[in-house]
């Protein structure tokens, strides 16, 4: 409960915290529907509003997730529990297009989202009535360009994310088949949402390891990384030297070849 | 085989066919001109160099199918170099063909063996100058000419020493001790067990003493990956078990294996993974491997939290970190 | 005499008075250079070195090979104010603050991966049309050295910038010289100047990148080049040429126009190759720490299979007597290269063992018609390829949805069983292709064209071959196994031990071919 409440108040500090979001979190901290009567009028509207979201996001929820995580989010033997991820995750991995999953493959894929934002919204404040957990970011309040350091984010982003992204976001190989996906064009607020929740594979980042601050900065370099136009010629890929090798045995030999045959047959 | 087999026999050299620049002047024409295109075309290339070289900005860039935006000066620069180069080439080689005599030639071979009398008058002379020397009667100086070459030939061990001091303890020994706290890396602020939720990693160091400055060397040991699990997970021994806190378990980053450093946490099947060589590790089972190259588990950092609440190491690492040398007991 | 031919005659005097050199220029000025593409393989990898010692002295001119801490304040925006090595900043000033430095940093690279594949694809060609026989073994030898070297050489040159990428390259490699029994820790802290990764070691690889092996390499490549001339070009064989004369073109002036021409052909590729594809991207890899990685960290292909061995070796260690011996590192690392590189340079001897052959050979062997060394060739080159495909698992892992586990164990396995396979499989296509030319030589080739016979049959027309074409698919000797006595002179049975044996066997399975069509069999076939 008290770690809720901190994790409400940082939110708050970075001004995430849109009205109707902050009901959400007060339903998740259990609040009775009393409390939210005693409040203004607006707020009240807002809170109608909300629970008839709630139950949207439920009746989505039972049609579409249920089979998995079970009826009450309860999880599964495929699938795990619900019960606290947040409305983060929900955003995440419903706003990426993972879940729901095509198919019972090693790992969700990102893939067109099957559901609008008004529907994920819905199911982000279904889950997140549940129980407590991180709220869904704002994306007007990632404001990286402003606040983020290009330079700081590089070095942070060679130390905790390159492992498996690999050294320009291009993402990397994971066991049994398992991956880093590339981050390249990739919506901050999904970059952001991600390191909060640690979405599948990937462990959670939590801001006192790597701030609020620090998160911003590794998102602008990403950002600046994806935006890197070609310095030295075509990128191949930027994976490193396989590649580099592959381009050498096949078109530099290839070409060297293709004159040397020229250079040693009788002209007419 | 019997002698009345018959191979096919050698034709000899096919007749030399002539080409049409051979015999008709215009060919011929065209045919220079062709080369001197070619030649121009070089010069061009480089023009297009100093072009570039001196009148496009590096800070200017062109949007090319494929490659994305460019950057035009070193784009420039190398194309025209290229095409100088490349074209140069091309009308050598066409000249080449096309102009210089194309008649096949044919040198012949001779054996290297050399004639018998010239062995013989070898070998005859070394032994007759050996005997002059005295080499195969002196054997003093024999003996002692071998002994001053092969010392003088070990000298280079001696003055290479310097290169570097021993390991001594070095490669079993790091910077953590019992109460040394541990620090974010980079950012170097000390952490508390509840800054980490269940399944979130931390990137540490040993906070060192005021005054001292954090080299690679001391990086390259004293690395440590911090993870967080539900401690329910665990399946250690009750002595590694009292390593951890709350759920908390800090390896040694770098790998036991060949020194990368290991820190592909994959949060669902708790495995840490090299990307050198892919050994990966159990983090429930103290970092057992269980794929791959590497031969022993990643050394455990036993941890609690000191008066202040912060994390600190509860002793030194009981094994060496990193790779295997001659020297390691275990 | 025009002037000009005056004053080119004074000189020409001038020097000749002085060194004599008129006679051996005249002699040499014709000498005959057979022409074939494959010839050209050896000559991009000297011009590949000019390129490199060219674009490498260029390089040097802004290195600063030192590890001393500076903070980066160049034009790269996303590295400003990190601190970092000073090898490192300044090759990012190369790269962003030299105008073509970039480029020229490029082109070194991609030169050297163009030198190693061409002094592979240069071996494989003289490997399996068997030039590596008497009296060309010496040049072999040279050869598998300047290979060696090379690898070192590329090794020690992509590590100088100090990136993140090459100083896991150094990581792995100080873990390796560890490793060596008794001695390891000991080399490694010479080699490093105390504990890694220390100050001193890219200065010091960087006088043996520019200084020490550049200095062998030109010496081995003039004695290469200089057995090359003196031994007289390899031919392939064909109607006129013999063991006994070399059919080409003259050096002066074809050969010299088309073999200088093409060192301008390999450098304008390669210049081509540094404007238009990025290489080593060190800007992106960011400065060297020990406690940073990316995922995919792959060396350079031609230590790339060595890279793969090590990922696919057996987690074995062994702990005795307070001693630890790193199997997983030692075999894969430096056992099994060992063997490799011991058996490649021992080879011609090997075979002219196996054969008994003594004799000189300047006829090129079309592969087919050596089945079984044509078999061992790319039996060896399917290992290295398998090792090779392990050493880039995870970027082939996520770019074709496999699992760097799977890959790991076809490796495991592939590494025992791809390359028996291959023998087997190469040799009976050897074999086959050697019937096809039978074929083709008794019967002419088929051209496709009906007729009908007056009794109603068709049959399809074939056109004799040329007697050149017949004369180059049937000149080849025909193999006969070593006739090694049973007995011995004493009448002991096997006295020759395992050795005489091991030798019979080779000598046979070497000796296996298609009997070449002969004129006698041509012959017997027309009276039909």
């Amino acid at each position: 409960m008290t770690s809720g409440i901190k994790k409400l108040s940082r939110y708050r500090r970075h001004r995430w915290a849109a009205p109707a979001l902050l009901v959400v979190a007060l339903i998740g901290l259990g609040t009775t529907f009393s409390v939210a009567s005693e409040a203004p009028a607006a707020q009240n509207v807002a809170v109608t509003q909300q629970s008839s979201q709630i139950t949207e996001g439920k009746r989505i929820f039972l049609q579409g997730c249920s089979s998995c995580h079970g009826l009450n989010a309860e999880g599964g033997a495929i699938a795990p529990s619900l019960i606290g991820v947040g409305a983060a995750a929900v955003d995440f991995q419903v706003g990426t297009g993972r879940m729901p999953m095509a198919d019972m493959s090693q790992q969700a894929m990102r893939k067109k989202p099957v559901y609008d934002a008004v529907q994920t919204a819905a199911l982000a404040a279904y889950v997140a009535s549940l129980a407590p957990g991180p709220q869904a970011v704002d994306p007007t309040s990632l404001n990286y360009e402003r606040d983020g350091n290009t330079a700081q984010g590089g070095t942070l982003f060679r130390n905790n994310c390159a492992m498996c992204h690999n050294f320009a976001a291009q993402g990397g190989a994971l066991t049994l088949g398992k991956y880093a996906p590339t981050l390249m064009g990739v919506d901050p607020k999904y970059i952001y949402e991600a390191m909060i929740t640690g979405p599948q594979s990937m462990p959670k980042f939590s801001d006192k390891t790597i701030s609020p601050a620090e998160k911003l900065s590794i998102i602008k370099w990403i950002k600046a990384a994806q935006s890197e136009p070609s310095l030295g010629g075509a990128s191949l890929g930027r994976v490193g030297p396989v590649t580099e090798g592959l381009l050498a045995w096949t078109l530099g030999l290839g070409l060297l070849i293709g004159i040397a045959v020229w250079l040693a047959s009788k002209a007419r | 085989m019997t002698s009345d087999i018959q191979k096919f026999e050698d034709p000899g050299l096919p007749e030399h066919v002539h080409r049409k620049a051979d015999h008709d002047e215009n060919a011929a024409k065209a045919a220079e001109k062709k080369v001197a295109i070619l030649f121009v075309i070089s010069a061009l290339g480089t023009l297009l160099l100093i072009g570039s070289y001196y009148f496009v900005k590096s800070t200017t860039f062109i949007f090319l199918p494929i490659m994305g935006d460019t950057n035009a000066q070193q784009l420039g620069i190398g194309a025209g170099l290229g095409i100088a180069l490349l074209f140069i080439g091309l009308g050598a080689i066409q000249w080449a063909r096309t102009l210089m005599p194309d008649t096949e030639v044919v040198a012949e071979r001779h054996e290297f063996r050399s004639e018998d009398k010239d062995r013989e008058d070898f070998v005859a002379t070394v032994k007759e100058r050996a005997g002059a020397a005295g080499l195969g009667r002196r054997s003093l100086i024999k003996r002692s000419l071998g002994l001053a070459v092969g010392l003088v030939g070990l000298s280079p061990l001696v003055l290479l020493r310097d290169l570097g001091p021993l390991p001594r303890k070095y490669l079993s020994t790091t910077d953590w001790k019992s109460g040394t706290r541990l620090v974010l890396d980079p950012s170097g602020r000390p952490i508390k067990p509840e800054d980490l939720e269940v399944g979130a990693v931390a990137q540490v160091l040993p906070e060192l003493p005021a005054g001292t400055e954090r080299t690679l060397e001391n990086i390259g040991k004293d690395a440590v990956l911090l993870i967080r699990i539900r401690p329910e997970e665990f399946n250690l021994d009750a002595e590694r078990l009292s390593w951890t806190h709350e759920g908390i378990i800090a390896f040694s980053k770098i790998c036991s294996h060949m020194g990368c450093a290991v820190a592909l946490y994959e949060q669902q099947t708790k495995h840490l993974l090299c990307p050198c060589h892919q050994s990966t590790f159990d983090v429930t089972r103290a970092a057992k491997v269980i794929f791959g190259p590497a031969a022993r588990p990643l050394p455990q950092l036993a941890i609690t939290v000191d008066s202040e609440g912060y994390l600190v190491a509860k002793q030194g690492f009981t094994e060496p970190i990193g790779p295997s040398f001659w020297e390691r007991s275990s | 005499m025009s002037k000009k031919e005056q004053i080119a005659g004074n000189v020409a005097n001038y020097v000749d008075e002085r060194t004599g050199a008129a006679k051996w220029l005249k002699k040499n000025l014709t000498k005959v250079f057979p022409d074939h593409w494959s010839f050209m393989l050896g000559e991009i990898a000297l011009y590949s070195f000019i390129i490199l010692l060219l674009t490498g002295t260029f390089l040097t001119f802004w290195f600063d090979p030192s590890q001393n801490e500076v903070v980066y304040n160049g034009s790269y925006v996303p590295l400003q104010h990190v601190s970092m090595s000073a090898s490192y900043a300044s090759t990012l000033h190369i790269s962003f603050d030299v105008r073509g430095g970039l480029l020229m940093r490029q082109i070194h690279h991609w030169a050297a991966l163009i030198f190693m594949v061409a002094i592979v694809a240069h071996l494989l060609r003289v490997f399996f049309t068997g030039a590596f026989r008497k009296p060309r073994e010496f040049n072999w030898l040279i050869g598998v050295g300047l290979l060696t070297l090379g690898i070192v050489e590329g090794f020690l040159g992509y590590s100088l910038p100090d990136d993140l990428l090459s100083g896991t390259g150094i990581r792995i490699a100080e873990a390796i010289i560890q490793a060596i029994p008794v001695v390891g820790s000991y080399l490694a802290f010479f080699a490093f100047g105390g504990a890694f990764p220390g100050h001193v070691f890219i200065s010091r690889i960087y006088t043996v990148h520019v200084l020490l092996l550049p200095g062998i390499f030109l010496a081995l490549i003039t004695i290469h080049l200089m057995l090359v001339w003196y031994q007289k070009h390899t031919q392939y064989p064909g109607p006129g040429r013999t063991e006994k004369n070399v059919v080409g073109y003259p050096l002066m002036p074809v050969y010299m126009a088309k073999a200088g021409g093409f060192f301008f052909i390999v450098f304008g590729i390669t210049a081509f190759l540094g404007a238009f594809a990025s290489i080593n991207p060190i800007w992106l890899y960011g400065p060297y720490t020990p406690g940073q990685i990316s995922a995919g960290s792959q060396p350079d292909w031609y230590m790339g299979w060595l890279d793969g061995l090590v990922r696919a070796a057996p987690p074995l260690e062994t702990h005795a007597f307070g001693h630890t011996i790193s199997w997983n590192i030692l075999i894969p690392g430096l056992i099994i290269p060992g063997i490799l590189f011991t058996g490649m340079a021992l080879y011609p001897f090997i075979e002219s063992w196996m054969t008994g052959d003594k004799r000189e050979h300047h006829l090129l062997d079309r592969p087919r018609n050596a089945p079984n060394r044509t078999a061992l060739g790319a039996m060896s080159l399917a290992f290295m390829l398998v090792a090779l495909i392990n050493g880039g698992n995870d970027i082939i892992a996520t770019h074709f949805h496999l699992t760097i586990n799977g890959i790991m164990w076809f490796t495991r396995i592939g590494l025992f069983v791809v390359p028996p396979i291959v023998f087997v499989i190469t040799k009976r296509l050897c074999l086959s292709l050697q019937r096809a030319d039978r074929e083709l030589v008794l019967h002419g080739r088929e051209t496709g064209r009906l007729l009908m016979l007056p009794h109603g049959e068709f049959v399809e027309v074939h056109e004799p071959l040329s007697a050149e074409k017949i004369y180059t698919l049937t000149q080849h000797e025909q193999n006969a196994p070593l006739a090694l006595p049973d007995v011995d002179q004493n009448g002991v049975r096997g006295a020759t031990g395992l050795k005489g044996k091991l030798r019979k066997r080779f000598s046979v399975a070497h000796a296996e071919q298609v009997p070449s069509p002969t004129l006698t069999e041509a012959k017997a076939i027309e009276h039909h």
